[in-house]
């Protein structure tokens, strides 16, 4: 299949304008023992033979829709995408459009990005969010370049909580490599202790806190005192958040939080094995200018017409190029889109909804669980849709026999804490009915 | 007070109106957690699903987009993205698999992205390739973050200088910047290579490495690409490409053979994954030999091999020396490695070499129409792109201009003031996707603009004014930093 749209006539009369007898004479600069080198690929298919080996792939795995039961999160979550969703994402000016680069033929991306800026900045509670990031981890590790130039380096003690997702910790941990970050806290077998474990570590040196909300055990803490004692040092302090709970919960801009960056895939976005998502990244104004990614701003246009531009480019990489705070080019612009098209659809009272079931089905679920033999919940703290179960035996072994039983258990937490290999991570939400909780529990008693 | 051509989503909003709603819930109710722990207000839209869709049509109506017509934008590789990508990165067995889920349960995921991994590497000449990077930018640092690596695993903790010629993409600079490391810019020579005097004397036991794009932002491969590589090889330093042009040698050279160590690809370039209005990309890297271990980890491997029945086991292996995770789960598996899976599988060898071939084709048709009207100042045969000057003498019409007049022809403007070492450059790229007709329908309107700015030069400084928007004040967008809006009722707060 191809899909060069030019005949062997076209061709060899734009050859003759050229002034070169065929096409392989185009390539004189390349040195020739390497020139057109035999690639080992399989033959090409046709769009037909395509769609089927494709199909057949995907039919390899199975999925949370037709053949799993899922109760797994830690990072990515099952939530029903309203069929609008992907209906506007389809539209070809969005998706094949490049980075609004000339705004008088980009306004529909620069005010949907707008747009996504507002929802998130009101979601956060915070005054500005960029157009977004890779995913939530890449932004947790650029919030800690943003504070890295807000104190020009000289302070580099990083306080990281143990409950942040273990991924993103790790991806802090390969950001920041060559800057000579100090990191505290990040002690995989000292998870227990919330936000007062932090607070000693808190020095004049910290640049930054960071923890998760609610955090990788489902924990709903107030960070408002631990905030307090940062600031007081002269600290910053980065919430890593989920958008559905914060449908719900207290915004972090509300407890004093300078940046709050999460993982926005639960809003529109497939499961996808994992990719491409969506990184949100949220501060207060006066931050702005160390803010990593694009940004739209409101202006007219010579027509008097309200208008979007990108903004406060010198910040970024093609102009400051070596100085700027972060190298990044491409951020997620269509999912920041697929965001948008879901919260709207779903508007307020729509989210409120889906927050909702996600606490009451988790609530339901680790009240039933709790009463098996054996098993109990781990914590006392308040949690929103996910939450740690302790288990009678190694939670790896307790996710293989709910598998045989075509449950996806949840996440076996002894993979990164090595205390707690009898720990499972489970997640409910919308999606998960009464019935499918029921089985699970069901299972478990059996077990 | 401005028009407003669309409301804003929250201008829309009305208290009550309902889209989508949820099913009621079927277990037993649970208390909420305390009041203190619980948000006061949700300052979010209310609409109904039509407000939502016509608002996002209309938004839709605002862009130009491929899908549109020719969008020349030089480095961007803005070819045609076909539509059965589309259908395939949305099968359910794809969209609906959790990044965590056993590997047994994912074997078709895994497959897809370790025979992805594998012709990367036949198509590069690469050792070893990762998916994990999400854009061209976090490859680059990828690259990067495993060149210091390697140094630091050898105890070379001398080299600490980057060499990158003044033709490169400002995310090189800015990835080096990243790590501190010094960058140190090499000019190019008149004929657009790498200035092989300037690159000699800057090679020593300081040099981490080159990062060099070929070919280069002006569409030049480099002449002396063996040489150069030598040079910076025999100082001890590590070859970076950028593979951002990487359309232009598809089956026509690998920079693995030419003596690259690491590369990064843009499948949202090279291999159709639509651009999306700016990502999300998707930025695999390849290695040579000598980088393989520094990886970043998890690979897709094979776990337990296969036989004649049974298929080979695939799961996740880390390097020996991972410079550890790029990124949360397994890179941008549905919306990057799915589309661009499904186009190479339908290209094939030939058809990949077909794609370079055609897209070096056109951008040589468009040089040679335009020579003669346009200044070109590295004027030889190029490759996927070229470089043009957008002024005239004696005229103050300018690259910008000459851009905004291109939209009053229905055509998208070539990347203008890029790259940085071209007065009022112009940057096209046209991408093997398009026909004759369009490039001859875009030469001509070029060409007409250069009379448009003897004549009447107005026309381009007005321009565009078949638009449904004119030029924007964006010294007004950054003094004044509007950056977000409020529900109506909010606006006080």
């Amino acid at each position: 299949m191809t899909y060069i749209p030019i005949s062997s006539a076209e061709r060899d009369a734009m050859l003759k304008t050229v002034g070169v007898k065929s096409l392989d004479d185009l390539f004189e600069a390349v040195p020739a023992k390497h020139r057109f080198p035999e690639l080992n690929l399989p033959p090409a298919l046709t769009e037909m033979e395509a769609a089927a080996h494709l199909g057949e792939l995907a039919s390899t795995n199975e999925n949370v829709r037709e053949h799993l039961i899922s109760f797994l999160g830690a990072g990515a979550y099952h939530h029903y995408v309203p069929s609008v969703v992907d209906h506007m994402l389809r539209r070809g000016e969005f998706y094949t459009a490049y980075t609004p680069y000339q705004p008088e033929i980009s306004q529909g991306t620069l005010q949907a990005i707008f747009e996504y800026q507002s929802l998130m900045t009101n979601l956060t509670g915070m005054e500005v969010s960029n157009a977004s990031h890779y995913d939530g981890a890449t932004a947790a590790a650029e919030a800690v370049n943003l504070a890295y130039a807000q104190y020009r380096g000289k302070r580099k003690k990083l306080v990281l909580s143990p409950a942040v997702n273990p991924q993103y910790r790790e991806v802090i941990r390969t950001y920041t490599q060559g800057m000579g970050v100090d990191t505290a806290g990040d002690d995989a077998e000292n998870h227990d202790g919330g936000p007062e474990a932090l607070i000693p570590l808190i020095d004049e040196s910290t640049m930054l806190v960071t923890v998760q909300y609610p955090d990788f055990f489902g924990r709903i803490y107030d960070y408002t005192d631990l905030i307090k004692v940062a600031h007081e040092k002269g600290a910053l302090v980065c919430v890593v958040a989920n958008p559905t709970a914060l449908v719900m919960l207290k915004t972090p801009g509300e407890m004093g939080a300078d940046i709050v960056v999460g993982e926005a895939q639960p809003f529109g976005i497939p499961l996808w094995y994992g990719g491409p998502y969506l990184g949100f990244f949220t501060t207060k104004k006066s931050y702005v200018h160390k803010m990593a990614g694009r940004l739209v701003g409101e202006t007219v246009d010579v027509r008097g017409n309200r208008s979007y531009v990108l903004t406060l480019t010198a910040r970024e990489q093609h102009i400051k190029r070596e100085r700027a705070t972060s190298n990044i080019c491409t951020n997620q612009g269509l999912l920041a889109l697929c965001a948008s098209v879901y919260m709207s659809t779903l508007g307020k009272q729509g989210l409120q909804e889906v927050a909702n079931l996600c606490y009451q089905k988790a609530h339901y679920a680790a009240s039933e669980l709790s009463k098996l033999d054996g098993f109990g919940l781990c914590h006392t703290e308040p949690y929103f849709h996910e939450f740690v179960l302790c288990c009678p035996k190694p939670a790896s072994e307790v996710n293989q026999y709910l598998l045989d039983n075509g449950i996806l258990g949840g996440y076996d937490l002894g993979k990164d804490y090595p205390d707690m290999q009898n720990h499972l991570l489970v997640a409910v939400t919308e999606m998960n009915s009464k019935d499918e909780i029921d089985t699970l529990v069901e299972i478990l008693k059996e077990m | 007070m401005a028009n407003i051509v669309e409301p804003t989503i929250f201008e829309l909003s009305s208290p009550g109106r309902r889209g989508v709603t949820m099913p009621a819930s079927d277990v037993p109710e649970a208390s909420l957690p305390p009041k203190e722990l619980l948000r006061s207000e949700l300052p979010l839209p209310e609409l109904a699903e039509v407000d939502v869709v016509r608002h996002y049509m209309k938004l839709s109506k605002f862009n130009y987009s491929v899908d549109d017509g020719f969008y020349p934008l030089g480095s961007c590789t803005m070819k045609y993205n076909p539509k059965i990508n589309e259908d395939t990165c949305r099968l359910p067995g794809f969209l609906f698999t959790h990044p965590l889920q056993p590997i047994e349960t994912v074997q078709g995921n895994l497959a897809l992205m370790f025979e992805m991994q594998e012709w990367l590497k036949e198509i590069s000449g690469f050792a070893g390739v990762t998916l994990q990077p999400a854009a061209g930018a976090h490859g680059e640092f990828t690259g990067v973050l495993m060149m210091a690596a390697y140094h630091k695993l050898r105890s070379d903790t001398k080299r600490t200088k980057m060499l990158i010629p003044d033709a490169a993409h400002g995310t090189n600079p800015a990835s080096v910047g990243m790590l501190g490391m010094q960058v140190v810019t090499i000019p190019s020579d008149e004929r657009g290579n790498v200035d092989l005097e300037k690159l000699k004397a800057a090679c020593d036991d300081t040099v981490v490495g080159m990062m060099l794009t070929n070919p280069n932002t002006l569409g030049m491969f480099d002449e002396h690409i063996e040489e150069v590589v030598k040079l910076v090889k025999d100082c001890g330093g590590l070859m970076y490409g950028d593979g951002a042009n990487l359309n232009a040698l598809l089956g026509i050279v690998r920079p693995g053979d030419l003596g690259f160590d690491v590369m990064h690809f843009n499948l949202h370039k090279t291999f159709s994954v639509p651009h999306g209005g700016g990502g999300p990309g998707s930025g695999p890297v390849g290695v040579s030999q000598r980088l393989v271990d520094f990886l970043p980890s998890p690979l897709v491997g094979i776990v337990e091999e296969g036989d004649d029945e049974m298929a080979p086991l695939y799961g996740f292996v880390t390097p020996k020396n991972s410079i550890g995770r790029m990124k949360a789960f397994h890179g941008h598996f549905g919306g990057g490695l799915v589309r661009s899976y499904t186009y190479i599988a339908m290209h094939g060898p030939d058809g990949l070499k077909d794609i370079a071939q055609y897209a070096v084709l056109n951008a040589n048709y468009l040089q040679a129409r335009l020579r003669g009207t346009y200044h070109i100042p590295y004027d030889r045969i190029c490759m996927h792109e070229f470089v043009m000057e957008g002024q005239f003498e004696g005229s103050d019409v300018r690259a910008l201009d000459i851009s905004k007049r291109l939209m009053d022809y229905n055509f998208h403007p070539p990347t203008n003031y890029f790259p940085l070492i071209v007065h009022e450059a112009l940057m096209i790229e046209p991408t093997e996707t398009e026909n004759k007709d369009t490039l001859d329908r875009f030469a001509d309107a070029l060409i007409k603009i250069a009379e448009e700015a003897k004549t009447q030069p107005e026309l381009l400084h007005n321009a565009p004014s078949t638009t449904q928007f004119g030029r924007m004040d964006e010294v007004k967008a950054a003094r004044e930093l509007v950056l977000c809006c409020w529900l109506p009722e909010n606006y006080e707060a």
